[in-house]
């Protein structure tokens, strides 16, 4: 559909937790500018699957490319060789993570956060970093809380925040892990209206999601996996109004039926 | 408006009585003991020698708290390695240094000379004064202990802040020294200050390889007069004046970070 390369290139990932295998052979094309959501039931393997794409976690089996780079792995003579620590950074500086729990650094001040691995990773100027952190912060409309620290932020700006380190470091794939799973009721839109806004500025995205007016609405595709396999994928005016599989019909109803889970 | 009649509580008054007159009945039998000399400890109080000894024992304390700190970090960070050989050695450090005694540990860096005639090219007694040798044992025992106050506060801080300094592309120790330390610092502080008083005390027990602490000072000099428990008192002085201090220190940090802890975790 697209001659480009994509932009993540998943064959085949098999990963283990001891004797538990969470990921079964996961196979997944994102292209460049695509917003790709996961949905499924939890345990399903849909953040543990997002969390290889940047090596948090190693994967077993299989390859996971991201821009035509293989992550994690050197490839020499038909195998694959553990990378070294120093380019497994480098791969990740250029794949930002938002995280369920925020994850900021609690005694650093909301600028500090997103200035602190320009500085310290891409050894940026302090000006440089600052200064694309203030239009980062604007950006998502909290230019007024650079001096704030985490705690006295509530969970919508700590995610926004959050939002804005990862694009600090300029990333050309963002992932997002269940982004507003933490997040009241009410703080939700303001996370979800600033990762449309991303969206719709071309940025590469896969999202772990409950929110599905959030995966109808702005998702180019979306995946329902299940039992460490995608077992629908297509775009969401099929997988979430017109699913083909059984399994994605009950989960999908289940949905419906029970409250938002949080 | 009605008044409040507080309750009567006898038994309080009562106890506190009996504390006072135990109290007041212990400085008297010091006081008035025929046996102590009272005009000898005002003598040796600032003596040069005693101040010789007390400057000696606050740079044993010092200096042994600072590497102890150091190595007590390098320490647990093995224990919490991916590597079994590094968690086992640091297991065994531990275990050796905080199982035997540390009067021990002394004896023995004060007489290597017994056990290693020379360290390389250098001669073990040349190398391993009684100062040096002093600073050897109570910073390799106090590492030992910090290294399992260290751990406890590295393992108190969120996984998450890991996981989200590594998602951002910084290497391991980076984000160990940017991200996990400064943070780990808040639960490391408090049993840090009760570690570095025992060890301001534990200095005394230098005097047994002639490391030239303020014991060492007073027991020289009440083994030319006799008068043992007025220069003992001397000492006990100063080792109360400088733990008075450092529980003092020990107080304002904590009372800073207090309020550091309740901005971090204020409200969600």
């Amino acid at each position: 559909m697209n001659a480009q390369r994509p932009m993540v290139s998943a064959q085949d990932v098999h990963k283990r937790f001891g004797h538990v295998e969470v990921l079964k052979g996961i196979s997944m094309e994102v292209a460049k500018g695509e917003v790709m959501c996961l949905i499924g039931p939890s345990g399903s393997g849909k953040s543990t699957f997002l969390r290889c794409i940047n090596h948090l976690e190693q994967v077993h089996a299989g390859r996971i490319e991201v821009d035509g780079e293989l992550i994690g792995y050197h490839e020499r003579g038909g195998r694959l060789h553990e990378m070294h620590e120093h380019d497994v950074c480098r791969q990740r500086t250029q794949i930002g993570m938002v995280f369920q729990r925020f994850n900021l650094f609690a005694h650093q001040t909301v600028l500090q956060n997103i200035v602190e691995a320009p500085m310290t990773v891409k050894r940026e100027t302090r000006a440089e970093a600052t200064e694309r952190a203030q239009a980062l912060l604007n950006r998502v409309g909290l230019a007024n809380k650079s001096d704030a620290y985490p705690s006295q932020l509530s969970g919508g700006q700590q995610q926004r925040v959050a939002i804005a380190r990862a694009l600090a470091m300029q990333p050309k794939l963002m992932l997002f892990d269940e982004p507003t799973s933490a997040l009241d009721p009410e703080l939700v839109d303001e996370v979800l209206s600033v990762m449309r806004g991303l969206a719709e500025d071309g940025m590469t995205m896969i999202v772990v999601t409950h929110e599905m007016s959030f995966a109808r609405d702005v998702g180019d595709r979306v995946a329902f996996m299940d039992g460490g396999v995608v077992v629908e994928c297509g775009p969401p005016s099929e997988v979430l109004a017109r699913p083909q599989q059984e399994r994605t019909r009950s989960f999908l109803s289940r949905l419906i039926d029970a409250p938002r889970a949080t | 408006m009605n008044q409040v009649v507080p309750l009567r509580r006898p038994g309080l008054w009562l106890g506190s009585a009996i504390v006072i007159v135990t109290m007041a009945w212990l400085a008297l039998t010091v006081w008035r003991n025929p046996n102590i000399v009272h005009s000898v400890i005002p003598e040796y109080q600032f003596a040069p020698a005693i101040l010789q000894g007390l400057r000696t024992t606050v740079v044993l304390a010092v200096l042994s708290a600072l590497i102890g700190l150091l190595l007590g970090i390098v320490l647990a960070v093995m224990r919490l390695s991916e590597s079994r050989v590094l968690r086992l050695g640091s297991g065994l450090y531990t275990w050796l240094l905080r199982g035997t005694p540390l009067l021990v540990q002394i004896i023995v860096w004060g007489n290597l000379a017994l056990l290693f005639e020379y360290i390389g090219p250098f001669k073990t007694n040349s190398l391993l004064t009684p100062f040096v040798a002093s600073v050897v044992a109570l910073a390799l025992n106090e590492a030992a202990y910090m290294a399992e106050v260290v751990r406890a506060g590295i393992l108190a801080v969120d996984r998450g802040q890991y996981e989200a300094a590594t998602a951002l592309g910084m290497p391991r120790l980076l984000a160990l020294r940017r991200i996990i330390l400064p943070q780990a610092m808040r639960v490391i502080i408090p049993p840090a200050g009760n570690q570095f008083i025992s060890l301001l005390k534990a200095t005394s027990l230098v005097s047994v390889i002639a490391g030239g602490d303020l014991l060492t000072a007073a027991q020289n000099i009440s083994s030319a007069n006799l008068h043992t428990i007025e220069l003992m008192l001397v000492a006990t002085f100063w080792y109360l004046a400088l733990t008075s201090i450092s529980s003092l220190g020990q107080f304002y940090v904590e009372r800073r970070l207090a309020r550091s802890v309740a901005g971090s975790h204020g409200k969600h």
